[in-house]
């Protein structure tokens, strides 16, 4: 009896170890070396140098359409016709959506009703379709979408490759289909719609951080998990600006997202070294756990940067941080609505449909900081003007 | 039948004393060593102190699990148990301060309740612990995911955020105090008292050999039920440490079950039951996270964490069989 319930106890652990996490936390792809004094190891296998010197450039251009309303504006605009999807209203909109499993795709997903709820009876049917997560479930999500008379379809990919098949059976059926956040590996989609994306982000973060510290001086890179594309460019593009100004980055680590480990990593690097000098990271979810790191050992908080998530924002306020916060806005979720009306109405739209990507920094800290949002909100939501705001998203 | 209890007892193969302790404490000792060449200050009062802090969630779920392993069962519930208490917390708190003390014991009540049904479950519907609570696992998950559509929302109180977080300062000889490390010792010498109590012997029995404690007279229905009750009870500390330590997350139980598994076999407890002390299990814990902290230290990658955790169950499971067969 024992050896059996010995090889079950193996078995049942090994399960458990395995659905414990969500992500995978295997090995680090990159290569990044933690010890690296002159360069930060080997560029990410993800790093496309055209596409980085794109978003760079994006990031100075200045963006056509109204001012004050980014998730209307379009950056390099280039204009497709639409005439052929001109059809008379009211219309079935239908959004296949990969998921509400973070507060991200929340404060998205609530801001892109309320967009809906603003056209009033142009829409006369709004039917969303949670994926939770899974490949498997979109494609099947999209394929029974495709019977239901939809006159539009946003979809946001769960993953790129896999739904790509998926999204152009859709677009064979000859509605108009916007896609929006992920990508998919098609041009038949009437247009795409994200902000200038990954290495725009990392690369503001991090010529921060290096703009704020003495030459030299030593960085730790915090990452939530590696192999996933917009964060992986992240990092590519931050590892760019290490390696140019010539920072000591001492560590790259992997957070999984929790702030647990965040704040148990940060210490053990504060201890380790003495003082860190910049803190970079890939996204903003544990940027608070890692300022309480330095606040909890009595230390400076170095230059850091997080994201436009509100519990950050306040920390940074109260304790006048050095930070920047770049952003990966929530307004593009009101945008692909925007987008299927002009379609459905025949107006031309740019194709792709590249957005305005802000960034928070100390001059305009107070305009994002709003004290009736729950800590996990985030800022660039474009929502204040929205039907139910603030309600609807805490 | 009170004599038969008797020799039953004395005849234990193990006191919870010292000498099943010494492998550990040799191994604890050499890591410490190992990490005060690396880190020589790592050592000192304030430094050590925010060390066994910040290790008390994991040692705490370790004195928990030893109750429910050594009765011969699991609970690979703990980890989701601690997840949707952090998340329930920061939805009931939403930073409100006077919630913090009710909130605090709705989260112990219902973490005894947790074990109590993972008990009854387990002894009464005679359900393997490894399936019961792999379903209050899932069922765990499954649940905080819909009540919570996915994202954690509200946020904690620093009244509640203290206990894991906040320390008194200037204390004599070891400077900084955390209160977690209170927490922890007031856990501990429970945990002891509980494993020398009628109780705790009886535990041992249980799962040393249901068959004959059952036939002197011990209810092993009870005691085991017991024993996942106390888990519950500790996930609940645990998960006030963890959400006041970092805050609330998705991730915060993420792969505890595993940890505190892994420190009780490393605490020289046998799985299947029967053999082993508390002390041990919490020594395991800390040594773990004394590795843990070591291999950061000299710059092993933290994904390799998993795989020396599986190393260990492995190792530890290969040593009990041969013990076992010996036997």
């Amino acid at each position: 009896m024992r050896p059996l319930i010995t090889v079950l106890a193996i078995g049942a652990l090994l399960t458990a170890a395995g659905c414990a996490t969500d992500e995978p936390t295997a090995v680090a792809s990159t290569g990044a070396s933690p010890q690296a004094g002159a360069g930060t190891g080997e560029q990410s296998k993800f790093f496309v140098q055209a596409q980085y010197d794109k978003e760079l450039a994006l990031l100075g251009a200045t963006p056509a359409g109204p001012a004050g309303k980014p998730w209307e504006q379009v950056l390099d605009p280039k204009m497709v016709e639409t005439a052929k999807f001109k059809k008379p209203g009211p219309y079935k909109i239908c959004f296949s959506n990969a998921g509400l499993n973070n507060p991200w795709r929340q404060v998205g997903f609530k801001t892109m009703q309320a967009e809906v709820e603003t056209h009033g009876s142009r829409i006369k049917e709004f039917v969303h379709v949670d994926a939770e997560g899974k490949d498997q479930k979109q494609i099947a999500d999209i394929n029974d979408l495709l019977g239901k008379g939809c006159d539009a379809l946003i979809v946001s990919p769960n993953t790129t490759a896999t739904l790509t098949p998926a999204v152009e059976a859709a677009c064979r059926q000859g509605l108009p289909v916007v896609v929006f956040d992920r990508g998919v590996d098609s041009t038949c989609p009437v247009t795409f719609i994200n902000p200038i994306g990954g290495y725009g982000f990392g690369h503001v973060a991090a010529e921060f951080i290096t703009s704020r510290m003495k030459p030299g001086g030593k960085v730790l890179a915090l990452r939530i998990l590696p192999g996933v594309d917009v964060l992986e460019t992240r990092w590519s593009a931050a590892k760019v600006a290490f390696d140019k100004a010539g920072a000591d980055v001492v560590g790259v680590e992997f957070t999984d997202g929790d702030p647990a480990k965040t704040k148990k990593i940060v210490n053990d690097y504060i201890q380790r070294y003495g003082t860190i000098d910049g803190v970079w990271m890939d996204a903003g979810a544990v940027a608070v756990a890692a300022v309480e790191a330095f606040v909890d050992a009595g230390r400076p908080v170095p230059p850091i940067n997080g994201e436009d998530q509100l519990d950050f924002l306040r920390q940074w306020k109260e304790r006048k941080l050095t930070a920047v916060a770049p952003t990966y806005p929530t307004y593009q979720w009101r945008t692909p609505v925007l987008a299927a009306l002009r379609i459905l109405n025949g107006e031309p739209v740019s194709s792709p449909w590249k957005l305005p990507q802000p960034t928070i920094t100390q001059d305009n800290l107070d305009e994002y900081i709003d004290a009736d949002m729950p800590p996990l909100h985030y800022a660039v939501c474009g929502c204040r003007e929205l039907p139910g705001y603030p309600e609807r998203w805490r | 039948m009170r004599i038969a209890e008797r020799r039953l007892l004395a005849t234990r193969p193990h006191r919870p004393g010292t000498g099943g302790l010494v492998p550990i404490l040799v191994l604890l000792a050499v890591l410490l060593v190992l990490l005060t060449v690396r880190q020589p200050d790592f050592l000192a009062p304030s430094s050590l102190m925010s060390f066994l802090g910040r290790s008390a969630p994991i040692i705490v779920l370790a004195a928990g699990q030893y109750f429910v392993i050594v009765a011969g069962e699991f609970d690979l519930s703990v980890g989701s148990l601690v997840t949707a208490q952090v998340v329930v917390a920061a939805r009931l708190i939403d930073s409100e301060p006077s919630r913090t003390w009710p909130v605090v014991v709705l989260l112990l009540a219902s973490g005894a309740a947790v074990g109590l049904v993972n008990g009854l479950v387990t002894t009464r519907l005679r359900v393997s612990s490894f399936i019961t609570t792999l379903g209050m696992y899932l069922i765990l998950v499954g649940a905080v995911y819909l009540w919570s559509d996915g994202a954690p929302k509200g946020g904690l109180s620093e009244e509640f955020r203290r206990f894991g977080r906040r320390a008194f300062e200037d204390v004599v000889l070891v400077g900084r105090l955390p209160f977690a490390v209170l927490v922890l010792l007031a856990v501990a010498v429970l945990a002891v008292l509980l494993n020398r109590s009628d109780f705790g012997r009886t535990l041992v029995a249980a799962g040393g050999n249901p068959r004959t404690a059952e036939l002197s007279g011990v209810r092993v229905h009870h005691v085991k039920t017991m024993a996942f009750v106390l888990s519950g009870l500790a996930a609940a500390v645990a998960a006030i440490l963890i959400g006041g330590y970092s805050g609330v997350s998705f991730q915060a139980g993420a792969g505890l079950e595993f940890g505190a598994i892994t420190a009780v076999v490393l605490g020289g407890v046998a799985l299947g039951g029967g053999r082993g002390s508390v002390v041990g299990a919490m020594l395991g814990a800390l040594t773990l996270e004394t590795l843990f902290t070591l291999m950061n230290f000299y710059g092993v990658p933290g994904a390799l964490r998993t795989a020396v955790q599986g190393a260990i169950i492995l190792l530890a499971v290969a040593v009990s069989a041969r013990r076992s067969v010996r036997r």
